[in-house]
């Protein structure tokens, strides 16, 4: 179905990568016992080790000991555990108040507006015209009652890192607790929680050519978390279910597989289409020029919509993703770009492109030959932008 | 793979008709507006003598409905009279496209409101308005529901920020619930102006904010 597309739509989902395929194989056919304790069978022994394995490779990319790391089903579950698990851990004790970004992912936001109807009480941070939290309002925002702050390592949309480094500080200076989705950054982005005071990190295995429906937690030693998927003991007791030993021995080669050379040719070509895009008259850059996500290049393009760009596109065989409200299930404009200060006209004409392990260096000029035409003919019949 | 958007919508949204101004044209209106999302330029050429639109261009700054439904509507009212082009419906030109997804009602509600509003456009500049009736308080809150509040994308009166609205000898004064220094409020203010003003015994439209 998919054909010739070249597909700059990374950010959503990647390609899985034929060695994360080879590597989980066995652990359909051959190695499929659930993990057992070592009192166990054999092949649950057997897989149980693998799982550990697993566990090991990934904790490591994060510079975590192998038991501070959880597996889930993905980065929503994870962001759901981090945010719902403190509040219930600390809710009652510590008191009832989180702080997060106006412009995190759904996962973390909605958690938090779940929370908000469980009496929690939440401060949602304004960013600048990068989408760059600041320092001072997050400093002036904790109290006595605040019990978690929980601010993404990278932007869903415009890719803008944060300091995540610095907001760590500030957490662990107030005692606060200090969860970060790094789903868009991890591992390009290395983040070392032995050098960044973070408690809770979100990581996914679906966005680096690894399957989908398996993610992780990375859960501090000594971080209250209440566990809230009931059932079985697995994960050090903190979420239940049969472990997804394949998803895990995929995430965890995917892991490997991502290298800062890889990261680095991501970043040249991310570079030489915003040089190319922001030579079409009327566009400019969502998100920091330098400090993003080495994959992420968004433009909004004035006097032109987002879905039609998209469908153009479509039509010319390119995978593309866009803020506007129209493209938007609940049609609402992205809260990304309005809450950098946009309008709904810069959501409107705003173009994610976010690359990945299987896009060529010649896919650069031609979606930004294909974009320059599909943004000249939609502009021809646009009644803006013409005196 | 079914896309949401019908064989027929795609048609025309790859390949609009009557795509374009008309320079000079008896008459135009433009609904929408670029903050609040999708925009609609209707122009129009009619022939005096038989009241019938000879020739129909539209532009658009929306998604492939939008677009699609701008392509449509300018098909189904060329060559008709006036009074016929009137009575065109959303309906009719969602029904001439193969249908249209619910949750793009309102997109493409926009070029049927562009059409009406280039037809009302010439009447009311050729003195063809034939029952002249008074603006009153409930003939600007319906010019009202056609500005959209930027912030949701529904109308100013859906939303509930019309506090207040008063006529009085040719003066229209309308108030809206927003800080004065409002992202938006100067965006808002222009659009209740241009739908407001023309407005056969409205002189004077004045916008304030309450907020």
């Amino acid at each position: 179905m998919f054909g010739e597309i070249v597909y700059l739509d990374n950010a959503a989902a990647t390609r899985l990568d034929e060695r994360v395929l080879e590597a989980m194989k066995p652990y359909f056919f051959e190695t499929y016992a659930v993990a057992t304790s070592q009192f166990g069978y054999s092949p649950g022994i057997e897989a149980k080790d693998a799982l550990e394995a697993a566990r090991s490779t990934i904790a490591g990319a994060l510079g975590a000991k192998p038991e501070e790391f959880i597996f889930t089903s993905g980065s929503t579950e994870s962001s759901n555990m981090a945010l719902k698990g403190v509040a219930l851990a600390l809710g009652e004790k510590k008191g009832k108040h989180i702080i997060v970004s106006k412009i995190e992912d759904f996962p973390v936001l909605y958690s938090a507006r779940a929370l908000e109807k469980q009496g929690f009480r939440v401060t949602y941070l304004d960013v600048d015209e990068y989408g760059r939290v600041d320092l001072d309002q997050l400093r002036q925002a904790i109290t006595p009652e605040t019990i978690l702050v929980s601010i993404q390592a990278a932007n869903q949309e415009i890719g803008t890192l944060q300091d995540v480094a610095a907001i760590g500080a500030i957490c662990r200076e107030q005692g606060v607790l200090f969860h970060t989705d790094a789903t868009h950054s991890f591992p390009r982005v290395p983040l070392d929680v032995r050098e960044v005071p973070v408690d809770l990190v979100t990581v996914t295995a679906h966005l680096i050519h690894g399957p989908k429906g398996v993610g992780g937690l990375y859960v501090r030693e000594g971080t209250p978390l209440t566990k809230w998927m009931d059932g079985g003991f697995q994960e050090f007791n903190l979420r239940a279910g049969a472990e997804n030993i394949p998803g895990a021995i995929g995430f965890a080669k995917a892991v490997e597989l991502v290298t800062p050379e890889e990261t680095a040719r991501l970043q040249e070509m991310r570079d030489r289409l915003i040089e190319r895009l922001l030579q079409i008259p009327h566009s400019r850059l969502n998100g920091h020029p330098t400090l993003r996500l080495p994959h992420n290049a968004n433009i909004s393009f004035r006097f032109v919509e987002g879905e039609s760009i998209l469908l153009h596109l479509d039509m010319r065989g390119f995978a593309v993703s866009t803020g506007s409200a129209c493209f938007s299930r609940s049609l609402e404009a992205s809260h990304v770009i309005l809450g950098i200060g946009g309008n709904h006209e810069r959501a409107h004409g705003s173009v994610r492109f976010t690359f990945g392990r299987f896009n060529k260096p010649e896919d650069v000029d031609a979606v930004a030959e294909a974009i320059a035409e599909v943004i000249e003919n939609l502009r021809a019949i646009s009644p803006l932008g013409k005196e | 793979m079914p896309l949401p958007y019908s064989e027929k919508v795609m048609e025309h949204f790859r390949n609009p008709r009557n795509v374009g101004r008309i320079e000079d044209p008896d008459a135009k209106a433009v609904e929408g507006s670029p903050a609040c999302g999708d925009m609609v330029a209707v122009y129009l050429k009619v022939d005096p003598e038989a009241q019938r639109i000879t020739d129909i261009k539209f532009e658009s700054y929306g998604c492939a409905s939008n677009i699609a439904t701008g392509s449509i509507i300018t098909e189904l009212a060329k060559g008709k009279t006036l009074e016929e082009a009137k009575k065109i419906t959303w309906k009719e030109a969602a029904d001439a496209l193969g249908g249209l997804p619910p949750i793009k009602t309102h997109c493409s509600v926009l070029a049927v409101d562009g059409l009406r509003a280039a037809i009302q456009n010439y009447e009311e500049r050729h003195g063809l308005v034939k029952e002249r009736v008074p603006t009153t308080v409930e003939v600007v809150r319906k010019r009202l529901k056609h500005v959209m509040n930027p912030m949701t994308g529904l109308d100013l009166v859906r939303t509930k920020i019309v506090r207040d609205i008063e006529v009085s000898d040719g003066k229209v004064r309308v108030a809206i619930d927003l800080p004065a220094d409002h992202q938006f409020a100067a965006n808002i203010r222009e659009e209740i102006i241009e739908k407001i003003e023309p407005l056969w015994d409205v002189d004077e439209v004045v916008v304030e904010f309450t907020e």
